[in-house]
């Protein structure tokens, strides 16, 4: 029943997303909503951002410190371990998953409304593809400016590891900054933002997905922005395992 | 002219519309009537393309919609004009915003002429100064007017209306039916109005469609509903006392519907 179910959604989920990858009816439109999305999706995001990435950066330079006391780790392991950590998972997957909360039920509920108060409807009627009147603008923005949410989080997170070194007598300022750039993979980066890309593309068109075909009313929207989430969560961490295993292999 | 033939259309083995048959006539407000759960949100939504029957035949002007390609049926639907029981406005954007809308997706005017016939139609239905306000800051009478301000800024051929005066006053009602009354006949319009209104139905009923479940029940006009003699119109439409003595009164005077 279930596996016939989730089946049966996922037909649904690719036929909505031909029908979002049409070609827009009008470009000025398109570019138009896009240019919206991205400060509503993207630019509101930075703030959220910048809090988590900093504390998150701060308590990964501490529990590096407090956690890894051996005299054959170097006091600059400290920094890398820090540095990794963010550009491996934290500037990607954690922090699409907090996106997943943010962004995914912000999608949802939007074209949830949408759809219960007879707005999709409406543009139907008008000869309108809302699914890519809608959803192409928000998918496309949420790509697009995922890179830059993910440098703010990297810059920001060591930022946080630099606060604790300045603020603390954990670890000195020096062998801190001098880990940061120690043995520094420049594949590591491409591989963060490459994930990103793939997680920005499954919060936006999941949640949009949950919300497009909601029926019911201010409840069914409630469920179906709890349901993006939760299945946008799971999407990110089942690709992020596929990825880390095609990329870093 | 839309003219539905035999249409009948199911969910889950239920039969909702059974061999429904009706004609809409141009520069007339054509009325479908019924109670509720008889199938006439299902006959609407099915003119308008939003739900395919199984059988039948919907023809706007002779070409049936039933049979059009996507591309042929995202053309008619430029030509038609839908006002939605909760107006159905954008959210995000103002009034002036709302009725341009059409105008921006479909034609290829310039910014000031989309703004000047947005003005033009937001006139029409008494809403000049309200262009900046969003639906959320207007009443629910004047979000049905920018609902028919919206419709009709495209000069639709087709004008369909869910149950405009659900969760209107009395008086509100009245502007918006004699608005409903009055495009039509000024654009010549097929006008299409979903009511349980009775009041719409007495006042501008001129081609009147009665559902009763799932069959085309009765047809007829503001003037033969009251000498009906079909029992189902009659408890319907005169289910109020003052209905009633209305129609006693009328029917004192008047023949009875051959």
């Amino acid at each position: 029943m279930i596996i016939t179910k989730s089946m049966s959604d996922f037909g649904r989920y690719c036929l909505f997303i031909a029908r979002v990858f049409s070609i827009p009816d009008k470009w000025k439109v398109f570019f138009r909503r896009t240019v919206t999305e991205i400060s509503k999706l993207g630019v509101d995001s930075i703030p959220l951002v910048i809090i988590i990435s900093i504390f998150i950066g701060a308590v990964c330079a501490i529990q590096m410190e407090l956690n890894t006391t051996s005299p054959l780790m170097p006091a600059y392991a400290v920094g890398l371990a820090t540095r990794d950590i963010v550009l491996l998972e934290f500037s990607n997957s954690i922090l699409c998953l907090i996106l997943a909360g943010k962004v995914g039920s912000n999608i949802a509920s939007e074209i949830g409304t949408m759809r219960v108060t007879e707005q999709i409807d409406a543009l139907e009627i008008m000869g309108v593809n809302s699914a890519n009147y809608l959803v192409l603008p928000k998918i496309v923005a949420f790509v697009l400016f995922m890179p830059v949410l993910g440098a703010f989080c990297i810059f920001t997170a060591m930022l946080g590891g630099i606060g604790v070194a300045v603020f603390t007598d954990l670890i000195s300022l020096s062998k801190f900054t001098y880990g940061l750039q120690a043995m520094f993979n420049e594949w590591y980066v491409w591989y963060g933002l490459i994930k990103s890309l793939f997680f920005a593309f499954i919060i936006a068109s999941v949640s949009s997905f949950f919300g497009y075909y909601v029926k019911g009313g201010a409840l069914d929207v409630g469920k179906s922005s709890t349901d993006a989430v939760v299945c946008s969560s799971i999407m990110i961490l089942l690709f992020d395992v596929i990825l880390t295993k095609l990329l870093l292999q | 002219m839309i003219e539905v033939k035999n249409i009948t259309k199911s969910f889950d083995g239920k039969t909702i519309l059974h061999d429904v048959s009706a004609t809409f006539y141009t520069g007339k407000t054509n009325l479908i009537i019924g109670q509720s759960g008889s199938g006439k949100t299902v006959l609407m939504k099915s003119l308008v393309g939003l739900i395919k029957p199984e059988e039948g035949e919907i023809l706007y002007d002779g070409r049936d919609i039933m049979k059009m390609t996507a591309e042929q049926m995202k053309a008619i639907r430029k030509e038609i004009g839908m006002l939605f029981q909760g107006s159905a406005l954008f959210d995000s954007e103002t009034v002036l915003g709302n009725v341009m809308f059409p105008l921006i997706m479909f034609t290829d005017k310039s910014h000031d002429e989309i703004v000047e016939r947005a003005r033009f139609c937001l006139e029409r239905v008494n809403l000049k100064g309200a262009e900046d306000k969003y639906p959320s800051e207007i009443s629910g009478g004047m979000q049905k007017r920018v609902a028919i301000a919206r419709a009709i800024a495209l000069n639709p051929k087709y004008l369909f209306c869910d149950e405009p005066n659900s969760g209107l006053d009395p008086k509100t009602s009245i502007l918006i039916d004699e608005l409903l009354s009055d495009i039509t006949h000024e654009y010549n319009i097929t006008t299409v109005i979903n009511t349980h209104d009775m009041n719409s139905v007495l006042g501008i009923g001129e081609n009147i469609i009665f559902i009763n479940k799932g069959y085309r029940d009765w047809v007829g006009d503001k003037e033969k509903i009251f000498t009906t003699t079909n029992q189902a119109v009659s408890d319907f439409v005169f289910a109020t006392r003052l209905f009633q003595e209305v129609k006693d009164y009328i029917v004192k005077t008047e023949k009875p519907e051959k």
